[in-house]
């Protein structure tokens, strides 16, 4: 049994117009995907802004609820539990947030700020023990425990997402949806984080869904890798393998997007022509058609389901074989 | 006579005993229609030595204790008001971080950016010119979006705009600040190929500043390596990327995610910036340095000139190992 299966989650917003506040259009932020986690594996899900990355990660977490589909987490059906059901259950699944400096109180120390997530889930019997816990998490985070009376601008950018990770590893959860964790650090503290998750995994078992849209960050943490346009996966597979040998036209152009130090390793770079189009009015067909650089007529008009090409690849596109 | 070049630049913050002094002995040279490329992380110094160019920091709490940045053969820090109007715009050019915090969310794009047209070329402040530019900086159908608000354009399109806006003066140098760090990998792709077609085409001198050295290679002719208000290390691109010299440089270069390094870990630079108040003894590096040597806490080493192009600030750069 997986520890998370996603079985054809959807996630619709509508938008109201008009005098009667009728939902008149939706916004398909994610549109059927389905994928499984096992226990301490970590799954990459790349893809740009306004793929539904952020959205379908809020969603295994139910900050979000989907529109339909399942959200199956160790056998049981989390999507359609009350919110008092949830709440016992979150324990078992965390999230840290992009933004180490607007996720945290700014009111709170940190003894409290990790603290709090003890005591919702009345996981510490007294003070002192609550304090022998938190200054225990801040050392395994690489934090000096003398810091749990500091307050969270007197820590760095690096340093406070250290303390949204003991914050998420507080309650011992077998799942952590990381959303971006490393996109608003510098690349040299980039890597600490990135080296911090693996350590932590390799002594905990935790499994990860780590969001990002640099697939070089991705490739380094991720034992299999989610490629998502528009709301659906197109692409997905082996970490190495895929970032090896790119099927999807969308992923070689995701990959040769990456920046690269020496010019041996260079790739020819794919230019992507404009942006993410509109997840109300999504392209007909194959959703990447209009940016895609070997689109032919049917791409125009039938839309390409996520299938298995090879072992452990599925891609979503008709040119592919 | 290069367009740009900034003498032993010292600037510091605050007053009393102890200011913090964010600059410290900086020199750079840019020469007309080249690329120089200021690396560092956050806290290095590199945002507000830009910003000295066009002298936009307010002084107080900012002063300049010493040093000169000549350009166009004018020194900046002893130019009146009026004369700093001139070159703010008419000479140097910015683009920031983020673009949606840059452009003013009630005014439509087309008119921010005529009202830098205005100041700069008013015989030139009509739809047409605005149309062009933003033609020249690759926005599809620009006559339809000069009429958008910012909130109706996408983060890559906005920077877009702010480099339209940045051109309408037609600047001699265009300092771009992080101009990608808000943006994903195709966007910030994009962008960095539009600045070096523009060099291209219009001839103009591009300060680049980054932390992130994977994308140094694209676009800069030189770069400059800068750790605690100080420069490390600087040099043609080529050689700072292919052979290091400072453990600084070196680290950095370490930290840039590589697709297909099949290494379980990537190379993390310890620790953090010091803080600015909080420089350590002799080499301002030392205490994060993997290389590090006895004399390393005693003496601050000074810059050295290796080769022609080649400057920098570590007695044992010789022999440190210089291999990726």
């Amino acid at each position: 049994m997986s520890l998370l299966e996603i079985d054809k989650l959807k996630v619709y917003f509508p938008i109201r117009k008009g005098l009667l506040d009728r939902a008149k259009e939706c916004v398909r932020a994610v549109d059927g995907v389905s994928f499984s986690i096992e226990a301490g594996e970590s799954v990459g899900l790349v893809g740009e802004s306004g793929c539904g990355k952020t959205t379908l990660s809020r969603a295994v977490v139910q900050l979000i609820k989907p529109t339909s589909g399942r959200i199956i987490f160790e056998g049981e059906d989390i999507a359609n539990l009350s919110e008092a059901a949830l709440r016992v259950r979150r324990r078992r699944f965390q999230m840290i947030f992009q933004d180490p400096y607007s996720s945290l109180n700014p009111r709170l120390t940190v003894l409290d700020l990790i603290g709090e997530a003890l005591d919702i889930h009345s996981l510490v019997s007294d003070a002192a023990a609550r304090r022998e816990r938190v200054e225990g998490l801040l050392k395994s985070v690489g934090l000096d425990p003398s810091h749990a009376a500091r307050y969270p601008h007197e820590f760095s950018g690096g340093q406070r997402q250290r303390i949204g990770i003991a914050r998420a590893l507080a309650v011992e959860p077998r799942l952590i949806v990381c959303d971006e964790p490393v996109s608003a650090l510098d690349v040299s503290v980039q890597a600490q984080i990135i080296n911090l998750l693996k350590d932590l995994q390799q002594e905990l078992g935790v499994a990860y869904l780590f969001v990002a849209h640099d697939l070089a960050v991705v490739e380094h943490i991720s034992h299999r890798i989610l490629v998502m346009y528009l709301g659906r996966i197109v692409e997905a597979g082996e970490a190495k393998n895929l970032c090896r040998s790119p099927k999807h036209p969308y992923t070689q152009a995701l990959l040769s997007a990456v920046p690269v130090v020496d010019s041996e390793s260079k790739r020819p770079r794919i230019f992507l022509g404009g942006d993410v189009p509109s997840p109300i009015h999504p392209p007909s067909g194959c959703p990447f058609h209009p940016r895609c650089p070997i689109a032919e007529a049917r791409c125009k008009t039938e839309v390409p389901l996520l299938r298995e090409v090879e072992a452990d690849r599925a891609v979503a596109c008709h040119l592919v074989t | 006579m290069a367009l740009l070049e900034i003498k032993n630049l010292q600037l510091e913050f605050g007053t009393g005993p102890k200011p913090a002094r964010a600059v410290d002995g900086l020199s750079l040279r840019l020469e007309a229609g080249k690329t120089l490329c200021l690396v560092g992380e956050s806290g290095s110094g590199k945002s507000v030595t830009a910003l000295s160019i066009a002298k936009l920091l307010p002084t107080p709490p900012a002063r300049y204790v010493g040093g000169e940045i000549w350009l166009e053969g004018r020194d900046v820090l002893r130019m009146s008001p009026r004369e700093l109007q001139g070159i703010r715009g008419g000479v140097v050019s910015y683009i920031f971080q983020e673009p949606g915090a840059s452009l003013n969310p009630v005014f439509r794009i087309g008119a921010q950016i005529k009202e830098s047209l205005q100041y700069h070329r008013p015989e030139l402040a009509h739809d047409s010119e605005v149309i062009r530019l933003l033609r020249l900086v690759g926005i599809p159908a620009p006559e339809v979006r000069l009429k958008n608000y910012p909130h109706e354009m996408s983060g890559g399109m906005q920077q877009r705009v702010m480099i339209a806006m940045a051109l309408a003066s037609q600047p001699k140098l265009l300092v771009a600040d992080e101009p990608t760090t808000a943006l994903d990998v195709t966007i910030q792709a994009q962008i960095i190929e539009l600045l070096r077609d523009l060099r291209q085409q219009l001839g103009m001198a591009i300060l680049l500043i980054t932390h992130n050295l994977g994308i140094v290679g694209d676009i800069a002719d030189d770069v400059a390596v800068m750790y605690a208000g100080q420069i490390v290390e600087t040099g043609r691109v080529n050689e700072v990327l292919s052979h290091p010299l400072h453990p600084y440089t070196r680290a950095l270069i370490g930290s840039v995610p590589r697709l297909g390094n099949h290494a379980s870990r990537l190379t993390a630079i310890p620790g953090a910036v010091p803080r600015i108040e909080a420089f350590p003894q002799g080499c301002r590096f030392h205490p994060r340095c993997p290389d590090v040597q006895p004399s390393c806490s005693l003496q601050a080493p000074e810059l050295s000139t290796v080769g022609t192009f080649r400057q920098v600030r570590c007695p044992f750069s010789s022999t440190n190992p210089s291999t990726l």
